[in-house]
């Protein structure tokens, strides 16, 4: 580890000057820090430390085709490879399914006016996922706030998790779904017993991963807030939060994708209005067109809501 | 015995094993330490040498005896006996100056302004020369990278001792040589007594005004203690010829591989 350090350089423009070397990649033993402390001796030292490049012209452009064949011309061809074979079956085994030509023009019509309304039975396929996608949230966001306390209770005393552990085991494996007729009787609704179906779908994940992260924090950093005598709260909100905030939002990330799942179940259930009363709606009316427009639809939605965890995720982790 | 800086005193240690007898770990450990010492401890795994550690660390109460540090007993964790451990033990959603100032906000929050202590944490970091990746995050940075910051995280709680658990235990050779380098410098600039744990003979030899040979568990004890009276700064490639410089070395290893040899070579 050899460090070459002036003597008089300021931390932050030796440490702007790291950060924008060109060499310098994460993990570096060999720091050469430039003699400078005027910003603009720094950038010109900057542009000594960067290694003579031989210029490659066609580099960025292979690149540019190495992409496009990772992001649109492989999946392109799976996309390819299964309308052929809908096709294909549509032909032979099944001419009830609608042609992939057909559920086009289905699909132009649908996403055309995707929020007319036409009375509370009768509205566009936007306000169908917003509604489902609005019960997901909010049975969602109810089981964190629930599931983070109860999984840290759970991961930091032993008693509490040999009293409620059975009762999780227990409970765990029961489909959601099970749960509607008791969420129907209780809240004499729809809406609420929806939110009530996903905040017990979600709130198993949340609270295992959590206790999970909870009892998996390092002993270091525990023997780390007993030298420095941090109080409880501060061990709490310095060292347990942030430590575990890993594992949450793992545990998060399960639950709303399985919440996705188990809503379009859970209305074809309850009925009203939502993306999976849709697709009952629709076999109802014979219109299977709308019904795989619909499939991809909640496909991309998903995607939408695990892009957003994702983000959330990066936003709030740390790199160990 | 009025004088003795830190007074590690008939220390026993039993762990309970949930048997009948609890395990000793260790006997009637006693030791000395003077102001601005350097002591390792040497031993073979298990022999408890982490574990006096952590009874002068106050992780760990000792089931009898104690430790006195100025004169006061020591039984729970406080910056004043600040510990570097092995796995530098940085916390990884904090970067490294921000782990420093968790640090030295804590201990120096009444007896130093805000700007004093930014300015502090900036200087334990140049001593240790990391100043350059103040706002790197732990994963960002090299072994040794990261235990010079845990190095600096120790010195800015300004310890009475400070404690080294295998500090350069993970990091390769050369590294390591450096690490044992910087860590003279900053001896002989600061005065720290410093005890540090170790099972690398030439490290202890190099570092160490006293090294600590300790026996093998159950009930280990302090084997022998050696003085080194190496004149300071010690280069450790003149050392390298050097005939006292080596029989202390061939003593250490006479102590751990003949004396007190592990009798299943682990």
């Amino acid at each position: 580890m050899t460090i070459t350090t002036s003597n008089k350089v300021s931390s932050l423009d030796t440490g702007a000057e790291t950060e924008t070397s060109p060499q310098s990649t994460n993990v570096q033993d060999t720091v050469v820090v430039a003699n400078d402390t005027t910003t603009a001796s720094a950038t010109s030292a900057k542009t000594d430390v960067t290694p003579p490049q031989t210029v490659d012209r066609f580099a960025p452009l292979e690149d540019l085709i190495r992409k496009a064949t990772n992001v649109i011309f492989l999946p392109g061809l799976t996309f390819l490879f299964v309308i052929a074979i809908w096709s294909g079956i549509q032909h032979t085994i099944a001419p009830d399914l609608p042609t992939p030509v057909e559920t086009w023009g289905k699909a132009m019509e649908i996403f055309g006016d995707p929020f007319y309304e036409y009375g509370p039975n009768d509205m566009g396929i936007g306000w169908q996922v917003m509604y489902s996608v609005g019960r997901v949230l909010a049975g969602f966001l109810l089981a964190s706030l629930v599931g983070v306390p109860v999984g840290f209770l759970i991961g930091m005393s032993d008693t509490f998790s040999r009293a409620w552990n059975p009762l999780i085991k227990i409970l765990r494996p029961v489909s959601p779904l099970a749960w509607l007729p008791i969420g129907l009787l209780i809240f004499k609704a729809v809406d609420p017993s929806a939110i009530f179906v996903i905040f017990i779908t979600s709130i198993w994940p949340v609270i295992i991963n959590t206790a999970a992260g909870v009892r998996n924090i390092p002993s270091d950093y525990m023997n780390v807030a007993q030298v420095l005598k941090l109080s409880q709260l501060e061990i709490a909100r310095k060292i347990l939060l942030p430590a575990t905030l890993p594992h949450i939002l793992t545990g998060m990330q399960l639950s709303l994708s399985t919440a996705w799942m188990v809503i379009v179940a859970a209305e074809m259930l309850t009925g009203g209005i939502g993306i999976g009363f849709y697709i009952w709606d629709e076999w109802n009316n014979l219109s299977v067109t709308s019904i795989i427009v619909a499939i991809v639809v909640i496909g991309l939605v998903g995607i939408a809501l695990e892009a957003g965890m994702n983000l959330l995720q990066k936003r709030l982790s740390y790199q160990s | 015995m009025k004088n003795d800086y830190l007074l590690i005193s008939a220390v026993d240690m039993a762990f309970e094993t949930g048997g009948s007898e609890p395990f000793v770990a260790l006997k009637d450990v006693n030791l000395s330490i003077d102001k601005g010492e350097v002591i390792s401890i040497i031993g073979h795994s298990g022999c408890g040498k982490s574990t006096v550690m952590n009874i002068v660390g106050g992780l760990l109460q000792a089931t009898k005896g104690g430790v006195i540090l100025e004169g006061k007993e020591v039984n729970t964790p406080g910056p004043d006996r600040a510990i570097v451990f092995q796995n530098h033990s940085l916390l990884p959603w904090l970067t490294v100056y921000e782990n420093i100032a968790l640090a030295v906000n804590k201990v120096f929050r009444k007896s130093k302004s805000k700007a004093e202590r930014d300015q502090w944490i900036r200087h334990n970091l140049n001593l240790v020369r990391m100043d350059h990746a103040a706002d790197k995050y732990p994963n960002e940075i090299s072994g040794g990278m990261k235990q010079r910051v845990g190095i600096a995280r120790a010195l800015a709680m300004e310890p009475k001792v400070l404690l080294m658990d295998e500090p350069f235990g993970a990091l390769d050779a050369l590294t390591r040589a450096h690490l044992q380098d910087s860590l003279m410098e900053i001896q002989k600039d600061l005065g720290n007594t410093i005890i540090m744990i170790t099972h690398d003979v030439d490290e202890a030899v190099l570092l160490s005004d006293r090294i600590v040979m300790m026996t093998n568990g159950p009930a280990a004890t302090i084997g022998e203690v050696l003085k080194i009276d190496l004149e300071r700064p010690r280069l450790r490639l003149e050392l390298a010829d050097d005939p006292q410089y080596n029989h202390y070395r061939a003593e250490v290893l006479k102590f751990l591989h003949d004396r007190h040899a592990l009798p299943s070579a682990a």
